[in-house]
C-alpha cells in the first residue's frame, strides 16, 4: 500500500490536519466577527449617541452658524428637507434615463457592439469616485452659472447625485429584465403585440420588482452621498419657501455632518450625530424595503 | 490491499438506520450486511431513499444542512457515526462516484494526483496516474492528453475519469450513486464492465434506476420501496423492502412489490 | 376562450391591420431607449473631456513633473501632486491588504455548514447592511470614536518601533492609520458580499467531489473552491480597490488634509480625493488646473483597475468552462 496506513477511523485531534482545520475554522470564525463588529459599533453609536440628540426643536428648526450660541445649533430640518429634494431631482433624472437604458440593452440590442460598450461604459461610470462627479458638475454648471445665472443650487446637486444613480439603474433593469423569461415575449408576440405594447404590458411588470429593488439602491446611495454636493449644492441654512429657491444653495444632512463633525464647538458636533441619526435610519429603511421587495417579483434574482 | 483479521465476510453493515431531513423522514429501518469484495445493488422507485442510504455510508450527508441520522453505519466493526470517529477519515476509505461526472477544473493527471496527494500518497505519481486509469478502462482515450482540462472528455469518459479518481486512493470501498444516469447506452456499458474488473479488488455498492443494470453487474439486490405518511401532506418515506442474491431476487423475489417492481408493474 | 375566426368577428378587431400611429409609437419608443442608453457614453465622455480640458493649463505646464513634486503653494504657483498621489495609492492597497483576508475568509465563514445557516444569514446580510452607512457617517464615527480608541495603541507601536520610518511621528489624532482602518471598514462589504456570490457559484458536485475523495474542509476550500470561484473574488478586490482610491469623505474628515510628505503612517497626509473635497470650494486660477490634474490622475487611476477588473473576470472565468 502507498498510503500511509491509517486503520483507525477515530478523529485524531493531533493529527495535523485535524489541527490545521480547527485553526482555520476558528480564524474564519473570528474573522468573520471582526467583520461584523464595525457595523454594530456604527450603528449602536449613531442610534445611542445620534438618538439622545433628537427632539422636536432639532428636526424642525434652522441650524445656528457655528459660535453664536455655544448651547444650542437650532436644528437639522432645512438639511432634512433638503436632502429629500435633491434625492427627488436626482430620480426624475436618473430613473426614466436608466430603465430606458436598461429597456435598451435587455430588448434592443442584446449583444451588439453598441451595447457592449454601453455595459462597459455604465460598469466604468460606477467605478468613477463621487467627487469626480461633483468636480463634473461645478465645471459645466456651477462655474458657467448655465442654469438662469444661479452658481451653487440644489438642483446642480441633483443633477450629479443623478450621475451616481444611473449606472446602478441601468444595470438592475437590464438584467431583470433578462430574467423575465423569453417564452413571455413570444407569448405576447404571437397574439399580435407590438414591442413597445410587450415591453410596456408585459416585461416591464415582470420585472418590477427588480428594477424597485436597484433603483431604491442607487436612492439610498445617492442620499447617502456628500462628495459630489460640497461644491455644487454647497450648504444653506435655510428653508426653502419657494421654487426659485431650488437655484440657490441647498443643504443637505450629508454636508451638515461634515461641516458640523469638524467644527470645535459641542453644540454643532451633537446636530451633526442628530443628522446622522436620521440619515442611518432612513438609509437602512430603504435597504431594508429594497431586499423585502426583492423577494415579492416572480422572476426575481432571490428566487431563481 | 492488505485487509486481516476482520473475521466477519461483510464490510459494512447499515443497523436500524433512518435518516430525516429536517422534519420528514426519508428513509427509515433499514438493515443491511453488505459483503466484501461483492457488488451490491440498491434498486428501487425514486424517492425510496437509496440515495441517501448510499450517501450515508460514507457521511456524504454531512454536507446537507439539517440531515440527521440514527442507528448506527459499521464499518470493518467500527459504527462511523459515533462521536469520536473523523468523517473525512471514513472518506477516505469508503470512496464515491457521483451521479454527474465531476471532475475537478484541473488536468486529467492532477485529477488523479490530487486525490493521492490529499491521501498523503507517496510513491510513484506517474505509475499510479497509468494504473487508475486503466483500470477505469480510460487510459486509452487519455494518454495522450494527461495534460488536457478533465472536462475536454466526454460524460462518460469523465465519469469513467471520476472512478479512475477514486481507485487512486485505494479505498476500500466504493459507492456508486447512479454513475450511469447521464451516460448514453455504449459508455454505460463501458462502466459496467470496469465494474467487474474493480470487484476483485474493492466493494462495490451501486445505486441504478436501471434494473437490467442490477441483474448484470451485481451479487446482491436491495430493493428499496416506499410508503405514503399516514397523516403528513403527500410526503413519502423509503425502507428496505427485500435484500438477497441477485440472482434470487430476479428470479424468485419473496415480496409480492419486488415481484411488481421487478416485472415493470411500477417505478 | 375560443377564438373562431370568421367573418363575423374579424370585424371586431379593430386594430388587424396596423395603425400608422402604432407603428409610430414602436420607432419612437426605440429611439427613445437608444437615446438614453447613449447618455451613459455622453456622461462619462463629457467627465473626461471637461475634467481633462480644465486641466490642460496645469498639464502643460507642470508636465510629469506634476507626478513627482510635493509642491502646493498657491502663492508661487507651484504645484504637484505626489504626496496626494502617494496617499491615494497607500491608503487604498494597505486597505486591501487588510480587508482581503478579513473579507474572503468571512465569505469562506458564510458560506460553509460551520455554523446554523440562519446565523450565517444574519452575519451576511450585516455586512451588506454595513455598505449602506454613508462614508461621511463613518467619518463621524471615525473622528470622534475610533480615532481616539486606538490612538494609545498607536502610540505604543510608536515607542516601540519609533525607528522605523513607516512608525516614526507620534500619532496626535488624524492622520494615514485610522484613514486605512476606516477604508478596511468601507470596502469590507464589497469584498464579502462578491466573494460570497462567487463563492456560492462554485458547484455543488465539486465540493461533493472533493469531500467524496476524503479531502478535509479546508483542502477542499483552498484546493478546489478557492481556485473555482477566483474569478469572482478577484473582481471583487479590484472593485474594492477603485472605491478604496475614490472613497472621499471618511478619509478627508480622518487623514488629517496634509500635504507635507511623510514615510510615517501615524503622519497627517493627504489623498486626491480628500485634496479635492478640501481645497476645491476656494480654490481659484491655476490651482483649480492643478486640482482637476489631480483628478484627471484620479479618474485614470480607477479606470485602470474597473478595467482590469472586468477584464479579469472575463478572463478567469473562462478558464473554467
Amino acid at each position: 500500500m502507498n498510503y500511509t496506513s491509517q486503520k483507525s477511523l477515530t478523529y485524531n485531534p493531533s493529527l495535523t490536519r485535524n489541527i490545521g482545520n480547527k485553526a482555520l475554522t476558528i480564524i474564519s470564525a473570528l474573522f468573520a466577527i471582526i467583520s461584523v463588529l464595525p457595523l454594530i459599533l456604527v450603528i449602536s453609536y449613531v442610534l445611542i449617541k445620534g438618538g439622545s440628540y433628537i427632539n422636536f426643536d432639532t428636526l424642525i428648526l434652522e441650524p445656528e452658524p457655528p459660535g453664536d450660541d455655544l448651547l444650542s445649533a437650532g436644528g437639522i430640518g432645512p438639511a432634512i428637507t433638503g436632502t429629500f429634494i435633491m434625492a427627488a431631482i436626482a430620480s426624475i433624472i436618473s430613473i426614466p434615463v436608466g430603465v430606458g437604458g436598461g429597456i435598451y440593452l435587455a430588448e434592443y440590442s442584446k449583444s451588439g457592439k453598441f451595447a457592449k460598450f454601453i455595459r462597459f461604459g455604465s460598469n466604468v461610470l460606477a467605478g468613477v469616485p463621487s467627487i469626480i462627479a461633483g468636480v463634473f458638475i461645478y465645471a459645466i454648471i456651477v462655474s458657467t452659472k448655465i442654469l438662469f445665472g444661479s452658481m451653487f443650487s440644489g438642483i446642480a446637486g441633483g443633477i450629479s447625485l443623478s450621475i451616481l444613480m444611473l449606472p446602478t439603474i441601468i444595470k438592475t433593469t437590464d438584467e431583470a429584465l433578462k430574467l423575465v423569461p423569453n417564452d413571455m415575449r413570444r407569448a405576447a408576440f404571437g397574439v399580435g403585440a407590438s414591442k413597445f405594447t410587450m415591453i410596456t404590458n408585459i416585461t416591464l411588470p415582470a420585472a418590477f420588482s427588480s428594477i424597485s429593488t436597484g433603483v431604491l439602491l442607487a436612492l439610498a446611495r445617492a442620499a447617502g452621498e456628500t462628495a459630489p454636493l460640497i461644491f455644487t449644492a454647497l450648504f444653506s441654512r435655510y428653508y426653502i419657501t419657494s421654487f426659485d429657491d431650488l437655484f440657490y444653495e441647498m443643504g443637505s444632512l450629508s454636508v451638515l455632518i461634515y461641516n458640523f463633525a469638524l467644527e470645535p464647538y459641542e453644540a454643532q458636533n451633537q446636530l451633526a450625530w442628530a443628522a446622522s441619526f436620521i440619515l442611518v435610519i432612513v438609509l437602512l429603511t430603504l435597504n431594508i424595503l429594497s431586499r423585502w421587495i426583492g423577494t415579492l417579483g416572480t422572476f426575481s434574482k432571490n428566487k431563481v | 490491499m492488505n485487509k486481516k483479521n476482520i473475521k466477519s465476510t461483510s464490510s459494512v453493515s447499515l443497523d436500524n438506520v433512518s435518516i430525516t431531513y429536517g422534519n420528514s423522514v426519508a428513509v427509515k429501518n433499514v438493515f443491511c450486511d453488505i459483503e466484501k469484495n461483492q457488488v451490491t445493488s440498491f434498486i428501487g422507485p425514486s424517492g425510496c431513499g437509496k440515495s441517501t442510504v448510499i450517501r450515508a455510508i460514507n457521511r456524504m450527508n454531512d454536507l446537507i444542512e439539517g440531515c440527521k441520522l440514527s442507528g448506527s453505519v459499521i464499518f470493518e466493526g467500527i459504527d462511523i457515526y459515533a462521536e469520536d470517529i473523523d468523517p473525512v477519515e471514513v472518506r477516505r476509505r469508503i470512496g464515491m462516484v457521483f451521479q454527474q461526472p465531476n471532475p475537478f477544473p484541473k488536468s486529467i493527471y492532477e485529477n488523479i494526483a490530487f486525490g493521492a496527494r490529499v491521501n498523503g500518497y507517496k510513491g510513484n505519481m506517474d505509475q499510479l496516474v497509468e494504473e487508475s486509469l486503466i483500470k477505469a478502462a480510460v487510459w486509452d482515450e487519455c494518454k495522450d492528453k494527461l495534460n488536457d482540462s478533465g472536462y475536454s472528455l466526454s460524460g462518460g469518459q469523465q465519469q469513467r475519469l471520476c472512478i479512475a479518481r477514486t481507485i487512486a486512493i485505494e479505498p476500500d470501498v466504493i459507492l456508486m450513486d447512479e454513475p450511469c444516469s447521464a451516460l448514453d447506452p455504449l459508455s454505460t456499458l463501458k462502466i459496467e464492465e470496469t465494474i467487474h474488473e474493480l470487484k476483485k479488488n474493492f466493494t462495490i455498492i451501486i445505486v441504478t434506476h436501471n434494473m437490467q443494470q442490477a441483474n448484470r453487474v451485481s451479487d446482491y439486490t436491495a430493493f428499496f420501496n416506499t410508503e405514503k405518511k399516514n397523516k403528513d401532506l403527500g410526503g413519502k418515506i423509503g425502507f428496505l423492502v427485500e435484500f438477497d442474491k441477485t440472482k434470487n431476487m430476479f428470479n424468485s423475489p419473496k415480496q409480492k412489490s419486488t415481484q411488481d417492481y421487478i416485472s415493470g408493474k411500477f417505478g | 376562450m375560443l377564438l373562431r375566426v370568421d367573418k363575423a368577428t374579424t370585424s371586431k378587431f379593430l386594430l388587424r391591420r396596423r395603425p400608422t400611429s402604432e407603428k409610430l409609437v414602436d420607432i419612437g419608443f426605440k429611439n427613445i431607449v437608444v437615446a438614453m442608453a447613449s447618455m451613459v457614453a455622453v456622461v462619462l465622455f463629457s467627465i473626461f473631456a471637461v475634467v481633462y480640458y480644465e486641466s490642460t493649463e496645469s498639464i502643460s505646464r507642470y508636465g510629469l513633473r506634476f507626478l513627482f513634486s510635493s509642491a502646493w503653494n498657491p502663492v508661487t504657483d507651484e504645484y504637484g501632486a505626489f504626496t496626494a498621489i502617494y496617499g491615494t495609492l497607500f491608503t487604498s492597497i494597505s486597505s486591501l491588504l487588510i480587508a482581503i483576508p478579513l473579507g474572503v475568509g468571512t465569505a469562506i465563514f458564510i458560506t460553509e455548514n460551520i455554523i446554523p445557516e440562519y446565523i450565517r444569514n444574519i452575519i451576511g446580510i450585516m455586512v451588506e447592511l454595513l455598505a449602506a452607512i454613508p462614508s461621511v457617517v463613518l467619518g463621524l464615527w471615525a473622528v470622534f470614536i475610533m480615532e481616539p480608541f486606538i490612538r494609545p495603541f498607536l502610540n505604543i507601536i510608536y515607542k516601540i518601533f519609533g525607528f522605523i520610518p513607516f512608525f516614526s511621528t507620534q500619532p496626535l489624532g488624524a492622520g494615514m492609520m485610522p484613514a486605512i482602518l476606516i477604508l478596511v471598514v468601507m470596502i469590507l462589504p464589497i469584498i464579502t458580499s462578491i466573494s460570497k456570490d462567487s463563492l456560492k457559484q462554485v458547484p455543488s458536485k465539486l465540493r461533493q467531489a472533493a469531500y467524496g475523495i476524503g479531502a478535509s474542509r479546508w483542502t477542499t476550500i483552498f484546493k478546489v473552491i478557492i481556485p473555482a470561484a477566483i474569478s469572482g473574488i478577484t473582481g471583487g478586490v479590484l472593485l474594492a480597490l477603485g472605491r478604496a482610491m475614490g472613497e472621499t469623505m471618511a478619509v478627508t474628515m480622518i487623514i488629517g488634509n496634509s500635504n507635507n510628505f511623510s514615510w510615517s503612517i501615524f503622519a497627517p497626509s493627504y489623498t486626491i480625493s480628500s485634496m479635492l473635497a478640501n481645497q476645491f470650494g476656494e480654490a481659484d486660477g491655476s490651482q483649480v488646473s492643478s486640482l482637476m490634474y489631480a483628478a484627471l490622475i484620479l479618474m485614470i487611476l480607477t479606470l485602470l483597475v474597473n478595467v482590469f477588473a472586468q477584464w479579469i473576470v472575463k478572463k478567469l472565468s473562462l478558464k473554467y468552462q
